[in-house]
């Protein structure tokens, strides 16, 4: 999936990416900070983030994709405006979390990690977020939805869809 | 030195060495599998990622990979032990429970390292069936067919995309059962930085990288009611023959022409005449360079793996290399024009394929550049490979065959373009017929043995008219990186540069028989070139008499009007990232 990135809109924090690198470039093994830095400025790495990396830096791109994908902390894809986490933890394992993530995807039509192509949603698997007691635990947003079963998932998403068409599923 | 003792044998060997290495040196067979070492070239894959090496040494419980475990004093090292070669074992099976195994039907049947391993150890069933981790197969380019079902991540062909070829294309991407080799953000092929030499395929243990394979194609034109050329590139005849059980660096001229006007080619004609025509006009363009203060140094333009890296990497050169078109395609223009015309066919009606020990000649030949309206100068490139594969589906006996001579009239050639397909050689054909242009008198000693060889970046200085000449050769492409950076920046004073893709040029070539990591099979292929040239009389390019020929009836004057029209080309600025 293709998300264009404007590096016109985006001049600012290229710019303040390009003086992070310009002052660390000769620091040993300054690629994976670079990287974070760059994720913390834009929330995920795009294309042309990457290409900017491997300019500064003067290391082949294809490396700078290479380790960026080998590490799990980086993402790819922007997130979406409603981001929403399905903790697999253990507890929440156990009570059908797997089932409920399943679900979500065929809904949204896009795999964990990913966002849909409008932006409006995307899909982060995540550790156990603390609240054991409450599972199977979703969350949207900054929105906690305990003891979720694969029925609700429908209209959790719902609450938050601007444009019903949108989703052939729903 | 080191002394240590494998199997209960001693040996000692210089600090640093690998187990590998010294069981090398004491004749004892270990299996290897990722590992492959190419010192000629100073290609050494040390991923140490198949663990099939494995040996056991004494008093260690943990087993040691070969390849990569330097040696250190005493040790005592078992290769033989009911440990080693049950770990081993079970290794390849684990391998194989994350591979299709459709070895019959699989490009790299019969040369495939994986195979032959499964072979050795006798393994006769899949014990650990499960999910196989499949890839979509990238068909995106004319060259190189990438089936990531297939690899064993063995990393031998990001290390010759990276640390010789300097062109980074290949990466290991992603973590676990998930990991992939491939370009930067999955890119196909063809849209990335890639030049085609296909030396990662070269390199691949197995059927993950392979040429496009453009047999059935061949077949389909034979079959046509189309007059179907075929030429044939100098390296060609000196490798066929080994897919044919014949020795390393048969001259197989004869029984190669023989086979192909069996398959059915109408005719059968010699690249080697339009390598002594590509020698007439770059000469020309170097001398007219150098009389009328052109751009110097001039490169050479034949190789277009070459070509397509200036592009990417050196885009603000593009005024160097000469713009001379690579011998084949020369030929495929003149296949078009010249011979349609004597033989009153129009250009449609002829097919012209070439046979080629390279696989970047396949994405060049579809070049929109090579081209004439809707006519390419070369409609089909296969490799020495597929050539091979097409004598032995004819069921026509190699080896057997009686020699026969090329078709004319472009099937004659000189000494100077045979030796094209070696390392040096055509800037040494370019020099023999320069320097007769230059001073008009007679070179004696037409070979230059400090351009040949295959050491990485070569220099020679030769004196015509009182002039210094200052030539390099290169190849590879991270020798040929070097000194186009000297040049950028202004520290190199060259008139004339070589440069091949391909570690030992064509010879060495992505669509040659495979080398299995064998380098000293490059040197017998680079001695049998030489031979040819030494047994002809006519050793310049110049004194080609069908050259003349078409310069008197056809072209007019070399590096003129029409040979610019037909036998000279462009190039693009590409993308560098
Ligand atoms: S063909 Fe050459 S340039 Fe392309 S990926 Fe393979 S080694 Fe690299
Ligand atoms: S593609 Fe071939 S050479 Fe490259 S890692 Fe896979 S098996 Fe090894
Ligand atoms: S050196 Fe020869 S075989 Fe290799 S890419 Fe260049 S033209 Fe092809
Ligand atoms: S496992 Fe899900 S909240 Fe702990
Ligand atoms: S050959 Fe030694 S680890 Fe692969």
């Amino acid at each position: 999936m293709d998300f264009k990135f404007d590096i016109e809109k985006n001049m600012e924090k290229v710019r303040c990416l390009e003086t992070f690198i310009e002052k660390n470039r000769q620091v040993p093994g300054v690629l994976i900070p670079v990287l974070q830095e760059a994720q913390g400025l834009f929330g995920y790495l795009a294309r042309e983030v990457m290409e900017i990396i491997a300019r500064g830096l003067d290391v082949p791109v294809s490396k700078v994709f290479g380790v960026a994908t080998y590490y799990t902390q980086f993402t790819f894809m922007p997130k979406g405006e409603n981001d929403i986490s399905i903790c697999l933890g253990t507890a929440c394992y156990v009570k059908g979390a797997q089932e409920i993530l399943e679900e979500v995807q065929n809904i949204l039509g896009i795999k964990d990690g990913e966002t849909t192509p409008d932006l409006k949603f995307s899909i982060t698997s995540t550790r156990c977020v603390g609240d054991c007691s409450l599972a199977p635990v979703v969350l949207v947003n900054d929105d906690i939805y305990p003891n979720v079963n694969k029925k609700e998932v429908k209209d959790i998403i719902a609450k938050y869809k601007v444009e019903v068409e949108c989703y052939d599923h729903l | 030195m080191i002394k240590l003792t494998i199997n209960d044998k001693e040996v000692s060997v210089p600090e640093g060495s690998t187990i590998l290495d010294a069981a090398k040196q004491l004749k004892i067979k270990i299996p290897t599998l990722c590992h492959m070492s190419l010192y000629d070239i100073q290609f050494f894959n040390q991923s140490a990622s198949c663990r099939v090496c494995v040996v056991e040494q004494e008093g260690r419980n943990n087993l040691l990979p070969a390849c990569a475990t330097p040696v250190s004093e005493g040790m005592k090292i078992r290769t033989d032990t009911k440990k080693a070669i049950r770990a081993r074992r079970t290794i390849v099976e684990l391998l194989l429970s994350d591979h299709p195994n459709d070895c019959l039907i699989c490009a790299k049947n019969g040369d495939c390292e994986l195979q032959k391993i499964a072979a050795d150890l006798g393994i006769r069933e899949i014990k650990y069936p499960g999910e196989i981790a499949t890839f979509p197969t990238d068909n995106s380019s004319k060259s190189i067919v990438r089936n990531m079902t297939k690899c064993i991540l063995c990393k031998r062909c990001e290390t010759m995309c990276s640390s010789i070829q300097t062109v980074d294309v290949l990466t290991e991407i992603g973590r676990g059962f998930d990991t992939v080799m491939g370009a930067a953000f999955n890119l196909p092929m063809d849209e990335t930085t890639c030049t085609f030499c296909g030396q990662c395929l070269a390199v691949c243990p197995t059927g993950a990288l392979s040429e496009v394979n453009n047999v059935s194609k061949v077949w389909d034109a034979i079959n046509s009611d189309k007059v179907v050329i075929v030429q044939t590139a100098p390296a060609v005849r000196v490798a066929l023959g080994e897919e044919f059980g014949m020795e390393v660096g048969s001259l197989v001229t004869g029984k190669m022409v023989g086979a192909l006007r069996r398959i059915g080619f109408d005719r059968v004609f010699d690249t080697d005449f339009a390598a002594d025509l590509t020698i007439i006009e770059e000469a020309s363009e170097l001398i007219h360079r150098i009389q009328h203060g052109g751009k110097l140094p001039m490169l050479t333009s034949c190789c277009p793996a070459w070509v397509k890296f200036f592009e990417h990497q050196f885009s603000d050169m593009l005024d160097i290399p000469s713009s001379c078109k690579s011998p084949h395609e020369m030929f495929g223009a003149l296949s078009k024009t010249y011979f349609a015309e004597k033989m009153g066919l129009k250009a449609e009606d002829i097919i012209v394929v070439s046979v080629m020990p390279c696989v970047a000649k396949k994405y060049e030949a579809a070049r929109p550049e090579l081209s004439e309206g809707s006519s390419s100068d070369v409609d089909i490139v296969i490799t020495t490979r597929e050539l091979a594969l097409m004598i032995k589906e004819a069921s026509i006996d190699f080896e057997n065959l009686d020699d026969k001579e090329f078709d004319n009239p472009l099937g004659e050639s000189t000494g100077a373009s045979v030796i094209f397909g070696a390392t040096g050689g055509v800037i040494e054909a370019t020099l023999r017929t320069a320097y007769e242009f230059l001073t008009g008198k007679t070179l004696e000693n037409v070979e230059f043995s400090s351009l040949r060889g295959m050491q990485g970046i070569k220099e020679a200085t030769i004196d015509i008219n009182g002039m210094s000449i200052n030539i390099a050769v290169s190849h590879g492409l991270g020798n040929a990186r070097h000194l186009l950076e000297k040049i950028r920046s202004g520290k190199a004073n060259y008139h004339a540069i070589e440069i091949m893709a391909c570690p030992g040029g064509c010879i060495g070539g992505a669509g040659q028989p495979f080398h299995h990591g064998d380098l000293s099979i490059l040197d017998k292929r680079m001695n049998g070139l030489y031979k040819e040239d030494r047994g002809k009389t006519l050793r310049k390019s110049h004194e080609n008499p069908m050259i003349k020929k078409l310069y008197d009836e056809f072209l007019g004057e070399p590096y003129g009007e029409k040979a610019h029209e037909l036998l000279h080309t462009t190039y693009v600025a590409r993308k560098k990232i």
